[in-house]
Formats: structure tokens, sequence, C-alpha cells
């Protein structure tokens, strides 16, 4: 490591506007958020009440809340579910030697490049009760015009369906890229000691790829609690009677709808833990795989 | 196999598709029973409509918004990673590790004092709170020093025999080594900032100031009859931008993100 430049000023220097950035506007209401988690805060700011963990107990005690890390977690398991297995399994198509694989690529992966927001838009058209043409086809086949938004189950099956969607190209992105770099020898290998596709796909491929399994399930997780806001909004704003209301649409309404600013900090500590498990899973998990392979 | 993958396509694009006719039709004609599947009468008088209730101003804002902070996170992480890899200097580790970190801190887990600390800094209902808090990129810091630590070290020496100083060094030989990740990035970079919605929700409070996104919560609001030719006209051009970019950078993207061993 000798090839270095010389100089102590210049490093400090060079990273001293990401520095000043990372500690204004990052660190410190990161910090801030956790102190004001212990503060009851009424009259837009005027009067802090000292009350330690009372907002975190209140939550845990709250119904409500306690619904709405509920509507997460399902949401986030049937987002995942689906665009994970979608993903993976066409990336599988993708990834053999056949003609146009370029131009399939292309046609599955730009919902990448869709915000949430429009992609709620475009679905809310397609499901709308009156209108939409899913429901023309129900009604055609089946003699049912569901109101999608407007019922509970249903409104959470369709923010799932839209949110897997819209995640669906980026899935494909880094399964396609993981199957490219499973070496040829080791499948062939396997072919001849006898494994037949399935256990090729299972035993071989399937464990070469997991790294990129366990990647995908983090970001997935953080796009699903974090991005998928303006979908809910646009689409549901958490209802009906909230049933689609996710641990983000409550803060934010908690926050800036009710001005429980303490509470709605709490709600944002407990979301910072949650990143911060998964963040040191998906470390601890490379480090693994890196010294196996 | 091809009618597999020619049927996911279908399945994937067929949204978008009908998103496309829907902004070709008239008020009337999106109303229709059976719904019309075949291009409509008011492709234009749509684009119109929803680019003169302020969508216009909403795209140029979005555009010139990601643009800059495209343009300057890729720049800050591009310092950051020469001085995190061609330099020595104490408490190197703690420094990274003190920018890596921030990856467990999106806007939402900090958005109350945030708010705050936007308007006791006089940021509210600015542009500047849309670019500022946006300017440094753990993301992008780590994948220039990835990508600057697969690069021969021999060249930096070159570089010093020559009489090249570190930032020269930069410009002349890392930059133009670098175009996959640079195009990775502003790829990845762009359509984040593009997509942004609660924090420009929250912050931003008059129309002309505001971005696309928000612009098409705006025009849905009305709820007893969504005007959808309007709506996916809308729908339609806030999702142009990204998608070119998108697909224009397609391959650095494969190559400079998917591909690197290490995201």
């Amino acid at each position: 490591m000798a090839s270095k430049f010389k100089g102590r000023l210049l490093p400090f220097f060079l990273l001293l506007p990401t520095f000043v950035i990372l500690t204004v506007f990052l660190y410190y209401p990161q910090i801030e958020t956790f102190i004001l988690s212990t503060y009851q805060v009424a009259f837009f700011g005027l009067r802090k009440t000292f009350v330690g963990i009372g907002n975190y107990l209140s939550l845990f005690q709250s119904p409500d809340y306690l619904y709405s890390v509920m509507v997460s977690l399902i949401f986030s398991g049937g987002v995942l579910l689906l665009s994970m297995s979608g993903g993976l399994g066409l990336a599988l198509l993708l990834n053999k030697k056949i003609k146009g694989a370029r131009i399939y690529r292309m046609a599955l992966i730009w919902p990448y490049a869709l915000s949430p927001a429009v992609a709620g838009l475009i679905w809310l058209y397609i499901f709308s009760p009156n209108s939409g043409v899913v429901n023309y086809a129900l009604g055609t086949l089946f003699n049912i015009q569901p109101n999608w938004i407007g019922n509970p189950t249903l409104a959470l099956l369709l923010v799932i369906f839209t949110a897997a969607w819209k995640q669906l190209g980026y899935n494909i992105v880094f399964y396609l890229a993981a199957l490219q770099n499973v070496p040829g020898q080791v499948l062939e290998a396997a072919t001849i000691d006898g494994a037949n596709a399935f256990q090729r796909f299972w035993r071989v491929t399937f464990t070469l790829i997991s790294p990129t399994t366990f990647f995908l399930v983090i970001t997935d997780l953080v796009y699903v609690f974090f991005e998928t806001f303006g979908m809910i909004d646009i689409m549901t704003a958490g209802g009906p009677v909230n049933a689609t209301n996710i641990m983000i649409y409550r803060l934010y309404q908690d926050g800036f709808r009710y001005f429980e600013t303490g509470l709605a900090s709490a709600e944002s500590a407990i979301l910072f833990v949650m990143m911060v498990i998964l963040t040191w899973i998906q470390f601890r998990i490379q480090r693994k795989w890196v010294y196996y392979a | 196999m091809h009618l597999t993958l020619l049927l996911s396509t279908v399945v994937v694009a067929a949204p978008l598709i009908y998103a496309f006719l829907g902004s070709t039709q008239t008020r009337a004609e999106a109303y229709t029973y059976p719904p019309r599947i075949a291009p409509g009468s008011g492709l234009v008088q749509n684009f119109q409509h929803a680019w003169q209730l302020g969508l216009g101003r909403m795209m140029l804002n979005s555009t010139w918004i990601s643009l800059v902070v495209t343009v300057g996170k890729t720049a800050l992480a591009l310092l950051a990673a020469l001085a995190l890899v061609y330099f020595e200097f104490p408490w190197k580790g703690a420094v990274f590790f003190f920018i890596l970190v921030t990856l467990m801190m999106p806007v939402p887990v900090r958005i109350v004092p945030l708010f705050n600390l936007a308007a006791s800094l006089k940021l509210g209902n600015t542009y500047w709170a849309l670019i500022l808090p946006f300017l440094a990129s753990a993301t992008g810091t780590f994948l220039f020093r990835q990508h600057f630590m697969s690069i021969p070290h021999s060249l930096v020496d070159a570089a010093r025999i020559d009489g090249a100083g570190p930032l020269r060094f930069l410009m002349k030989i890392l930059i133009p080594m670098s175009w996959n990740t640079i195009g990775a990035l502003a790829v990845i970079e762009f359509v984040y900032m593009w997509n942004q919605y609660l924090w420009p929700l929250l912050i931003i409070s008059s129309p002309d100031k505001q971005v696309i996104q928000i612009g098409l919560k705006l025009l849905r609001s009305p709820e007893e009859a969504i005007q959808w030719g309007m709506v996916m006209a809308g729908s339609v051009m806030a999702i142009m931008p990204p998608l070119l970019l998108f697909l224009l950078l397609q391959e650095q993207f494969m190559h400079g993100f998917a591909l690197s061993e290490e995201k």
C-alpha cells in the first residue's frame, strides 16, 4: 500500500462536504429523534414535558399502533413473497441463452424507474370500481364488481400487488446478475453426478445465489417499509378503517396531522432500530459468505 | 419458454400500456362501459390540461432538482472516495464507518427533527430544502471506494512520476475509468430523487415550488369523479424522464451496480 498521495490537509478538505451534510442533516436529526421521543409535545411545540419511555409504552399499549405493525408485516410478507419469487423465476428464464434475451430483459425490468406514487395511480385506474378493466372482466365472467379500495381485505391485497409489481424489475436485475456469476462447470459437474434439473437448481444454483437473496430481502424490506409511502398516500391514504395503515403512514399521521411530535419521534426511533437490526444481519451474512466463497 | 417470457412481459407491461391508452381518452371515453381498450381522441387535450394545472412547472422543478442532486452527490462521493482510497490519515476506518452508518438513516426515521431543523434554518418552502439534505451519499462513496480499490495501484505511482497531483489524477485517470459506476450511480440517484414524495409533501407548501409526484396527488384529490384521462397523462409525463435515463444507462446500471461483488 505504498502507492498513496502525500498530504494531511487535502484528504480533510475532500471529506469535509460529505462530513458537514451527514452531520447536520443525518446525524443531528437522528439523535434528536431519540431525544424528542422522550417528551410529550403539545401546542405545536410550545410545551414540552419529559415523559421518559412513556411514548413507547403508550405505543405498545395502543391497539391502533399494534394493528399498523401487523399491517406492515402482512404487507411486507406479501410483497416480498410475490416480487422475489417472481423476480427469481423470470431471471431464470432470462438467463437461458435465447434469442432476444436483451429485449425481454428491458421489457421486464423498467418498472424499477417508476415512482411508487405513479404505480399506485396506474393500478388504481386499472382496478377502478366503475370504469376499470379488471372489474369489467370480473363483472362479465363472474358477475361481481368489487369495490377494491372500499373493502379492507381487497384494499390491502391491491396495495400488495401494486408494490410487488413495482419492485419486480429491481429483483430481476439482481437475480439475473447473480445467475450470470454461477459458474457453468459446477452445474455440469452436478449433471455428471446424476443431479436432475430440480436438484441442480435447489442444491447448486439456489445455494450459490443465496447472498443475493439475503441482499434483496433487506433492500425490499426497506422499500416496503419506507418508499411505499407515496403509493399508500395516493391509493388508500391508510384506509379503509386503517386496513392499509402501515407504520410509516401512521407516523406521518401522528406527527403531521395530529402534531403528536413526541409520539411520532418514538415511532421513528422504533423504525430506526429496525433498520439497525436489518443492516446488522445483512453485514453478518455478507461477511459469512465472503469466507464461504 | 418464449411463450412464458412473452406472457410475463405482457403482464408486466400491461399496466403501463393501459395507462398510455388511458392518457389518450377524453372524459367521456374514459367512462364508457365496457371500458375502451383503444386509443381515444383526447391525447393532446389531456396533456395540455395537466400541464396547465401546474404539472408543467412541477416537471421542470423535479428535473432540475434531481439533476443538481445527482451531479452534486456524484461529485461529493468521488472526492470522499479519493480521500479514502488514495490517502493515508488517522482515524480512516472510523471516518468510513461514520459515512457507512448513514445507510441506516432514511428520511422517515428522522423526519420530525429534520422538519424542525429545516424550519429553523429558514429552509421551509425553498428548493434548498429539497437539495441540501440529499447531497451526501453513503451508497456513492461506498461504490466508488470499491471501484477505486480494484484499479491497479501502480497507476498512482505513474501519475506521481508524471507530476500529477491527486485532483489531476482524479480528473484524468480515475473518472475516465469509472464511467460504469458513475452511470449506475446516476440512475440510482436520479430515480431516487425524482421519486421523493414524503419530504416534498411536508416541506414545500406553494404549488410553484412543488415536485411532480405531489402534483399527481393533487390531480387525484377531487374524490367524486377522477378525470382519468388527465391523471394518466400526468402519470405518463412523470414516468418519462427517469425511464429514459434508465433505458439509456441500462448497461452501466447492470455492470456498475448489480454485477459489482458488493453492494
